[in-house]
């Protein structure tokens, strides 16, 4: 570690270095180090007795338990759609294929409200489930299904060039030596999938736990039910309580950050166990 | 397992890949299947393996009918050409992976399955990398990795695509006479694939050469180098010389005049000649061009001969002895002693 710079033929290894630094500094580091400046701010005891207030708590529940499960079935059923996309060839597949990118272009708010309107007791989807007794809309169950929405282009994007560049003969391979489909897709296809999928599934997981456009439509918002942390966020600015809002953020940020981490280093600790590279 | 390839017609999106092809390969045998790029031998392989599905035709393992069954069912030992390993299992669990997937009533127990691989792995000389993972190795271990791995399964019949084409020169000559030794050692019927004609007449009891989807010529070394059943044959075997001559009433014609006997047939034809297989000589009706070039070659010499042929020139090479008289430019006479002609017709 004695000389970080390593000879190159592109030069520039400074240069662009510096100008990481400082472009992570103005975007990302300076407004989170203002956040953290200011619930700090407010000294430790107030700070702990807003953080860990029983609404802010059920709050953080609710978005973090809700992304978790909705990046969970994304993973589910965004491997399953990338598999029908790089394997197969029907009429139309260009279109499906071009439709998945449609929730990240989409006005998150626009697809809240008909996603509400769909599942609400007398929308299409919701009067099948109304007399089941399922309540899908207001309630947390709408939440994780808008969550899943915005999520799902996440891990179809990151799997699907990865799936597209595995060697057939693999699978071949595995026919050949008696594994059935089922043996051949669960020790030989999907092992070598592992990373792209854990990353599919931190890029979904994050992006739903700072949903707040499409959620706020559909979740109901009833305190200590389906409120979510950004909601309160929201809710503690327009009572003026700066303090009770940056102690949320800060909250959310420590908790994204860690998972975030773990998922990482997991996924790390995979590419090293799965690929070999 | 002897197998029994019977009209074996195979078309992709209407191209055909074989036309109407049918082979027997006999119980134990190292058969090859040589051909250039495009002549289907892949194609035959991986029908054999079930990889494929032939569009007409059947295939006999045994008295079996092979084509009712599916890949995991024929139980074939299908060594790929870039070795497909599982690159997330360790060379172990690559071996093991064939014992590992069967049905619980088939499996062997794991003290078993240890005992096995480490067998395998003895066999193919690996003792010791068990735990290591494919990147981890070189070419010609992944090979043999990829080689036990096939066998663990027992495989009624290994198949071979392309095994030594990755490799370098020389561990491709050491793994050629150890897969001969370990041929000879297991007695599996084997089958490989290659577009290298040494490999091929080296290691295999016999050489089925393909080209354009269609089987030239089954037969040994000796058969397809020594006997050429056709003129694709005889120029893609070995180095040779091709000339246009008619046949007539027992005579060899070469641009008019006659230059030996025939065996009998009428009509155009191309006659074909090895390098080594020439003499020198004052003779008349002998065949004579101008030297272009001339360049040693380990114990021999070889010259580039121009035949003169109405404005442009047909351009052949014969093995001359070291100590012959050769100049460039000077003109050269010249006999094949042995020969072939093919009629256009044939």
């Amino acid at each position: 570690m004695k000389n970080w710079r390593q000879p190159s033929v592109l030069p520039g290894f400074g240069l662009t270095l510096g100008y990481t630094l400082l472009y992570l500094t103005l975007i990302i580091l300076v407004p989170l180090a203002a956040l953290v400046w200011r619930s700090t701010g407010i000294g430790w005891g107030p700070f702990w007795a807003l953080a860990f207030d029983q609404r802010t708590l059920l709050a953080l529940r609710v978005s973090f338990g809700a992304a978790l499960i909705a990046a969970a079935i994304n993973v589910i059923f965004g491997v399953v759609v990338a598999w029908v996309l790089v394997r197969y060839q029907f009429p139309g597949r260009r279109l499906l294929d071009a439709i998945i990118d449609l929730p990240f272009a989409l006005p998150t708010a626009v697809a809240g409200i008909s996603l509400a309107a769909l599942y609400a007791p007398k929308g299409w989807v919701g009067q099948i489930f109304a007399p089941l007794g399922i309540k899908i809309a207001f309630t947390p169950l709408g939440i994780v299904i808008a969550l899943i929405f915005v999520g799902l282009p996440f891990v179809v994007r990151t799997v699907q060039p990865v799936m597209a560049e595995l060697d057939r003969e693999l699978e071949e391979a595995a026919a050949t030596l008696g594994a059935n489909r089922l043996q051949t897709l669960s020790m030989v296809v999907l092992p070598t999938l592992v990373p792209a999928i854990l990353t599919g599934f931190a890029l979904a997981f994050a992006r739903a736990v700072g949903e707040y456009g499409s959620v706020i439509f559909i979740a109901g918002n009833v305190p200590y039910v389906s409120e979510i942390a950004p909601l309160l966020i929201v809710i503690r600015l327009e009572e003026f309580n700066y303090a009770g809002a940056t102690s949320i953020a800060c909250i959310m940020l420590i908790i994204s950050f860690v998972m975030l981490l773990v998922i990482n280093m997991l996924q790390m600790w995979s590419r090293r166990r799965y690929s070999n590279v | 397992m002897d197998v029994k390839i019977k009209n074996i017609r195979k078309e992709f999106a209407r191209f055909p890949a074989l036309h109407d092809l049918s082979l027997d390969i006999a119980s134990g045998e190292l058969i090859a299947l040589l051909g250039p790029s495009g002549s289907g031998k892949t194609t035959l392989l991986r029908l054999i393996a079930g990889l494929e599905q032939p569009t007409e035709g059947k295939i006999f393992f045994g008295d079996q009918d092979a084509s009712l069954k599916s890949v995991q069912e024929r139980n074939i030992g299908f060594v790929f050409q870039h070795y497909a390993l599982f690159r997330h299992m360790t060379v172990a669990e690559n071996i093991a992976f064939g014992l590992k997937v069967r049905p619980s009533a088939t499996r062997p127990p794991k003290a078993e399955i240890r005992r096995r691989v480490s067998e395998l792995l003895d066999m193919v000389q690996l003792s010791g990398l068990e735990k290591r993972y494919p990147t981890q190795l070189s070419g010609g271990q992944r090979q043999r990795v990829a080689l036990a791995r096939a066998m663990a399964i027992e495989p009624s019949v290994l198949l071979l695509d392309e095994p030594f084409g990755a490799l370098d020169a020389k561990v491709r000559k050491e793994l050629r006479r150890w897969l001969r030794e370990f041929h000879d050692r297991t007695g599996h019927t084997t089958v490989f694939v290659t577009h290298d004609q040494e490999e091929a007449l080296e290691l295999a009891d016999r050489v089925v050469v393909m080209s354009q989807g269609r089987i030239e010529q089954v037969g040994s070394a000796d058969d397809v180098y020594d006997r050429p059943g056709s003129p694709f044959v005889f120029s893609f075997i070995g180095e040779s010389a091709e000339l246009p001559v008619t046949l007539s009433s027992g005579q060899i014609i070469f641009q008019g005049h006659p230059i030996g006997a025939a065996e009998p047939g009428e009509g155009e034809g191309k006659l074909f000649f090895r390098p080594q297989d020439v003499v020198l000589t004052d003779e008349q009706d002998a065949l004579f061009g101008k030297v272009t070039a001339c360049r040693r070659l380990a114990g021999t010499r070889i010259a580039e001969i121009d035949i003169a042929n109405h404005g442009h020139a047909y351009h052949v090479e014969i093995e001359v002895p070291l100590d012959a008289p050769v100049t460039l430019g000077a003109e050269l006479r010249f006999r094949p002693t042995r020969w072939k002609v093919f009629l256009a017709t044939q």
